[in-house]
């Protein structure tokens, strides 16, 4: 019977069917952050009982970490008790920690990419919505909450129903100037905060195909942000190049054997989907948003609409419009931006930064801007180093920080103060999301750069983009 | 798990759409390591001035309004996994969340902490906004054996959806984990049968 990519790699790690017709799911991959896993570990201790399979779940620090003086102890006594917490937790059950300090750390759904530790074909979760980044190689990714990781950390499995599938396909040629990101945010404003709610999205068409992994990871990281669980893209030769040689990638023989594997990770030809969409590259343009959740995205060059989406309240829209200090049926472009914040599991990765250093080599912040870069993880802030990318940056007003989510969600130091404007490249723009009354516009690295450049919301496209 | 049969309250309307969990409690909240207190940061920043003073416009701080069912727009729970929401909302002492849709992982989460999220259609959404507004002292009962939403003064009433297995559990106050440890075993076995080592080895640079 022909199959789904996404229904060929749940039927391959249903443990039982429970009565009632969930599935007992088992899980590859597990990783925790300091933010959701202390209640989950002080549940095994209550109950008396240890990590089931220790070695499939990875730790790292990131959401409290400081993006400045790593190397000392974290000032704020709240967010160093809980990176503590996780340590001593990681020491107790046995789970390797990839910390502060570590070689390895960094931003969970930058750094189990990069080290290989995501593959084709697993189940993979995180207590973090945007574990959806790891579908990008063919995997089901998904966020759970903390009930879960203790669920996960007992049993290695998850009780859960399966989804309804959806297939989003874009074909044709971006732009120059259109990235990945703003696929994914045009697709969202396309479809709706919750457009994807109750559905796994596979991402398919020859622009997805011709994406990087990287730029793969930024499309499936915001599945969420249309309530999607998580989005996948069937692996292929991008996805094995990309994954050969990394550290915990099979090696040798083990790796051909496993890509001769991952070959069969595709959803077959007449596979039913529950619903499809299909979107053209070329309708494609450099996004922003204009509101307070990531479906309230404009092309950069169109007006804030002037009523709200079908369906929609008049009163949330308008809510959301004074949240942000912008008018129905404005322009954004030329407006003031105060901050601009390269970084977040969805735009920090070695291809961003590499980006961003050439677009900004040579030209200088505008004054009037705070701009800050935030690599996803030590690997990406020592690759940028070792291509002298942070020279690039610097010297163009920008400041390169240390790894972390820092004002993806400001739980540390780095936050947007209210009422002023910031061009992020993160993943939400929900209201305080950046600091209380902080108003954020997502954007991709180029739009951002751009901001920080000019100062304003400008269109990337009118520079020269072939330098 | 505390247990959840049915209850009978007033309710609180929070007719906002897309009501993400930033907002339910935001980030700077997530820094504890237990599960208790949640409810006292409970929609912060729209309850309270940066200084601290209640924002007597929010629905919170108005006492015509109380009760242990919250009524909410659609798209509720949307954005993060943080089970903090979920947390902060039985903390305060709801026990049921009725919206038109909710996001799936809220969803879970509040299920895992024995907070019922009750999903009804958008016209009985705007019925029961209507009776709270008409008066706030309307009683609402919520039955999990029957499926059930009523409008006391009016007897309107809805069933609402839910899995078997998820009712059973909150009907009796079990979790997930308590029926995953009972596989324990069954788990071991199906691990040994699996044609590729997914375990150990792959870990191991
Ligand atoms: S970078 Fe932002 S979205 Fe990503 S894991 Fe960190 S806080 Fe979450």
């Amino acid at each position: 019977m022909s199959k789904t990519l996404f229904d060929k790699i749940w039927d391959a790690h249903i443990v039982t069917t429970a009565e009632g017709g969930q599935d007992v799911l088992y899980i590859d991959r597990h990783f925790i952050h300091e933010v959701t896993s202390p209640q989950a570990f002080t549940g095994l201790r209550q109950r008396g009982i240890p990590v089931f399979r220790p070695v499939q779940t990875i730790a790292t620090a990131d959401h409290n970490v400081p993006t400045q003086n790593q190397h000392l102890p974290i000032v704020e006594p709240l967010s160093r008790s809980q990176v503590e917490k996780l340590t001593e937790n990681c020491a107790e059950f046995g789970v390797e920690l990839y910390g502060l300090g570590h070689p390895y750390q960094g931003i969970v759904h930058v750094i189990g990419p990069e080290l290989g530790i995501t593959q084709p074909g697993q189940t993979i979760v995180c207590g973090d919505s945007h574990t959806s980044t790891h579908g990008a190689f063919g995997a089901i990714a998904f966020g759970i909450g903390t009930s879960q990781v203790e669920q996960v950390l007992a049993t290695q499995c998850l009780l859960q129903k399966r989804p309804l599938r959806m297939r989003i396909t874009v074909d044709g040629q971006l732009a120059p100037g259109v990235l990945s990101k703003d696929i994914i945010l045009y697709i969202i404003a396309q479809l709706g905060a919750a457009g994807g709610t109750g559905y796994f999205v596979e991402y398919a068409g020859s622009a997805i195909r011709a994406l990087s992994m990287e730029a793969r990871m930024t499309i499936c990281n915001m599945s969420i942000e249309m309530g999607a669980r998580g989005g996948l893209i069937a692996p292929d030769n991008t996805t094995f190049e990309y994954l050969r040689g990394r550290e915990f990638a099979p090696a040798g023989a083990d790796f051909d054997a496993a890509v001769a594997q991952w070959q069969h990770l595709f959803s077959d030809a007449d596979a039913v989907f529950d619903r499809e969409y299909q979107f053209r590259a070329e309708d494609i343009a450099p996004m922003i948003t204009y509101g307070t959740n990531p479906g309230m995205g404009i092309r950069v060059s169109e007006t804030v609409p002037e009523a709200p989406a079908a369906g929609d309240s008049l009163a949330s829209f308008s809510k959301s419009l004074d949240y942000m200090g912008f008018r129905p049926g404005e322009r954004l472009i030329g407006k003031s931006v105060g901050y601009v914040f390269i970084g977040s599991c969805t735009n920090s990765r070695i291809e961003d930064l590499r980006l961003v250093a050439r677009f900004v080599q040579g030209k200088q912040k505008a004054s009037s801007v705070q701009a800050f870069i935030v690599p996803g993880s030590q690997q990406v802030a020592r690759q940028a180093k070792a291509e002298g990318l942070d020279q690039v940056f610097v010297a163009a007003g920008f400041e390169f920080r240390e790894p972390g989510c820092s004002a993806c969600l400001g739980m540390n130091e780095d936050k947007v103060p209210a009422g002023e404007y910031c061009v992020s490249t993160s993943n939400r723009n929900f209201e305080g999301r950046q600091g209380p009354g902080a108003r954020t516009i997502l954007a991709s690295p180029l739009t951002a750069a751009a901001a920080a450049v000019t100062g304003t919301i400008v269109d990337v496209r009118d520079f020269d983009l072939e330098n | 798990m505390e247990k959840f049969i049915s209850v009978n309250t007033t309710a609180v309307p929070l007719p906002n759409e897309d009501v993400d969990t930033d907002q339910i409690i935001p980030a700077r909240f997530l820094k504890a390591t237990t599960r208790e207190g949640f409810g006292d940061n409970l929609f912060c920043d729209w309850r309270y001035q940066p200084d601290g003073a209640a924002k007597t416009d929010f629905v919170l701080n108005n006492p015509l309004y109380q009760g242990q069912i919250l009524v909410a727009g659609k798209n509720f729970g949307c954005g993060s996994s943080r089970e903090h929401a979920a947390w902060a909302l039985a903390d305060y002492g709801f026990r049921v969340v009725v919206s038109s849709f909710f996001a799936d992982i809220f969803k879970g989460n509040a299920l895992n902490n024995g907070l019922l999220p009750v999903q009804v259609s958008p016209a009985f959404l705007h019925d029961l906004f209507t009776a709270i507004e008409t008066d706030p002292a309307s009683r609402f009962s919520v039955d999990l054996e029957q499926q059930t939403i009523s409008i006391d003064r009016t007897g309107a009433s809805e069933t609402f959806p839910i899995d078997p297995f998820r009712k059973v559990c909150l009907l009796n106050g079990y979790d997930d984990l308590d029926y995953l440890l009972s596989l324990r075993e069954q788990i071991a076995t199906w691990e040994q049968q699996q044609p590729f080592s997914i375990t150990a080895a792959t870990l191991t640079p």
